[in-house]
């Protein structure tokens, strides 16, 4: 009977393990947060925000997200699971906004408030949203594409997907503010890489091959931008201005050598802070506005090392 | 170790015992543990709503458990479940939203989808010779790409399918026992179970399940069509993924094309949990439905105790490594 002894004493010792992280206070206040993602860095870094603020209230908060932006399902379990501990309130970024309404609605009956962050909640359940206005964010970097561009030229658009409300907004942002404002530049093409570093790099080879003169390209997300990065290196391209989304040890890293012109810059620390302050305030009933603008910031060689633009990067 | 047999009259409890040294006993066993566990360590885990979370949890990877627990059997593996799934839904999805047909067209649909996913599989494997872990590797791959191209990468939603999220989310035995709201979505994966392992260990297309997996040659020799079961077995195995295409659609409301990767690891582990062995010719519905339970109940309880989400995984690994060198331990004990 070794085996089954040896089972059971391992399952029971891994038991053991598991739960002295559980072994709080039952009346302190717990705020879980069910995120989109949990590996990529831009998650950790709304991760740390949310870590910053939980220390600063004295809130207890856990950060889950699923292993990649499909699993719709797994998100939804994950509600599940933290709706079961009875909590003060939840911070919620939907990958699919229809499929989590059912146990939204539960926590909203159950009187648990909700904050939406990231790229927010199609429902009028979440009590805010906290989030970077991504179209005025991509606009931006269409201003800037036009500078160094001096208004004429042709670019193209790594996104990272068609369906997600970021990667919407982004685009369109970009693509409108092109439209309208500088009628020179020409969108020669708009291709899709799922986020995925590598994916990007053979869209964005693709589409250097196929228009050698290109001017300037703009990568969506940190995956899409990294991937615009590996591409013009691979291909020894010369002469496309790059403009990128987020931060990351390689972004950065391009910006200082140059290779990349810039980037956009969300506030994830800001977007994780402001989520649990928001959470605390509606679970007190406070009065909040619906959406909590976290700001964004456009930086190059230029200003990369100020100090206000290093408390938004992450590496 | 030599005292598990003894000689003397055998008590109640030595036979149980006896029986104990079974994988899917000693998998129940370390289910009910974890169950204890759990609830010892947190207030918050042993409560209606958190267990009917859990079984909502285990019912889409156990019916894809399920569907690959018998291709295992045949000494096969099947790697295109998790996408097969979705293209079982997407193909729902646009027999009910793109065309407008009523209900029972796209429950039909998915389920003759997933059928003929599998027999194609199963032709690739049986006449075409190709290896299983290969013929289902392109399979995987060329359903996610169908998925995509079908749906124009968007997520096509049952909206104007009056009931459809019912197949799922409804209860019938809430209805009857309103203490007891169990989603339909868990009594089909119960039903499936009880139907595939009547089918596995009743008719002759279960046993020659085992034949398959356990000497493919002599049933050959025996004058056997063996091509033609295999390839039958992959169908009956594709038509229960399409079931678990209908459920996560219908848990979902909208059918996802890009889900998929990942979940076929994830039922895999469930049937090896469950005392399956991955060369053929032995495992057991009910063993694998046992894994699924696992899973889902270490996933959820690790999740209520607040576990970081990277022990979770590494906690999740050491469980399944452990659970099959118990069953070697066994087995080597045995022989």
């Amino acid at each position: 009977m070794l085996s089954r002894r040896t089972l059971v004493g391992a399952l029971s010792a891994s038991i053991a393990l598991a739960s002295a992280p559980a072994a709080f206070a039952q009346d302190e206040i717990y705020i879980p947060l069910i995120s989109k993602g949990f590996q990529h860095q831009f998650w950790q870094a709304v991760k740390a925000g949310a870590d910053q603020a939980a220390a600063e209230f004295g809130v207890r908060i856990t950060f889950e997200g699923p292993d990649n932006e499909t699993m719709v399902d797994r998100q939804i379990d994950m509600l599940a699971a933290a709706l079961a501990n009875n909590p003060a309130a939840i911070g919620f970024a939907a990958l699919d906004s229809q499929a989590a309404i059912p146990l939204l609605r539960q926590a909203a009956d159950a009187g648990i408030p909700i904050v939406a962050f990231d790229s927010g909640v199609d429902s009028d359940i979440p009590v805010a949203t906290a989030t970077t206005d991504n179209v005025a964010a991509a606009a931006l970097a269409a201003d800037k594409m036009a500078e160094f561009l001096g208004g004429q030229g042709s670019v193209a658009v790594v996104a990272h997907d068609q369906t997600s409300r970021t990667g919407i907004d982004r685009r369109d942002g970009f693509l409108n503010r092109m439209d309208s404002e500088y009628p020179d530049i020409k969108v020669v093409s708009v291709q899709y890489g799922a986020g995925d570093q590598l994916q990007s790099t053979e869209v964005a080879k693709a589409i250097l091959t196929a228009n050698p003169g290109l001017n300037g390209m703009f990568g969506t997300n940190e995956g899409s931008a990294i991937g615009i990065v590996n591409a013009v290196r691979e291909m020894a391209s010369e002469g496309v201005t790059i403009i990128g989304y987020d931060s990351g040890k390689a972004q950065t890293d391009a910006i200082r050598e140059g290779l990349m012109a810039g980037a956009i810059t969300q506030n994830p620390v800001g977007i994780g802070y402001e989520t649990v302050k928001a959470a605390i305030a509606a679970m007190n009933g406070e009065a909040l506005s619906t959406i909590i603008d976290t700001g964004f910031y456009y930086y190059d060689q230029s200003n990369i090392d100020n100090a206000e633009i290093q408390a938004v990067l992450y590496d | 170790m030599t005292t598990t047999t003894v000689d003397a009259p055998k008590s109640t409890l030595s036979r149980i015992i006896a029986a104990g040294t079974h994988q899917r006993v000693l998998a129940f066993a370390s289910l009910i543990v974890l169950l204890i566990g759990f609830s010892i360590a947190s207030p918050n885990f042993m409560q209606t709503s958190n267990m009917l979370a859990i079984l909502q949890a285990t019912s889409v990877n156990g019916v894809l458990a399920i569907a690959v627990t018998l291709v295992i059997i045949t000494g096969g593996i099947d790697l295109s479940v998790g996408t097969m799934m979705t293209f079982c839904a997407v193909i729902t999805g646009v027999v009910l939203t793109y065309a407008g047909m009523p209900l029972a067209f796209g429950v039909v649909a998915a389920v003759i989808t997933g059928a003929a996913c599998g027999a194609c599989s199963g032709t690739f494997v049986a006449k075409m010779a190709i290896p299983p872990f290969i013929a289902t590797l392109g399979m995987m791959l060329i359903l996610k790409g169908l998925s995509l191209v079908i749906s124009g990468t968007r997520p096509i939603y049952f909206n104007d399918t009056p009931g459809f999220s019912e197949i799922s989310r409804g209860s019938l035995i809430g209805d009857f026992i309103p203490s007891l709201p169990i989603p339909n979505g868990v009594l089909i994966l119960f039903i499936v179970a009880a139907v595939t392992a009547y089918i596995l260990n009743r008719t002759v297309l279960g046993r020659y399940c085992f034949a398959l997996g356990s000497n493919e040659e002599s049933v050959r020799l025996s004058g056997v069509n063996t091509d033609r079961w295999k390839i039958a077995i992959y169908a009956l195995a594709g038509s229960i993924v399409g079931i678990a295409g209908l459920l996560i659609a219908s848990r979902l409301n909208s059918a996802q094309p890009a889900l998929g990767l990942g979940y076929e690891l994830e039922a895999i582990a469930a049937v090896v949990i469950g005392g399956t062995s991955l060369s053929g010719g032995r495992g057991s519905i009910l063993g694998s439905l046992i894994g699924a339970l696992i899973m889902a109940v270490l996933t959820n309880g690790l999740r209520v105790l607040s576990v970081a989400q990277e022990w979770q995984t590494v906690v999740t690994g050491a469980i399944i490594i452990l659970a099959v060198y118990a069953d070697m331990m066994r087995r080597n004990k045995k022989s």
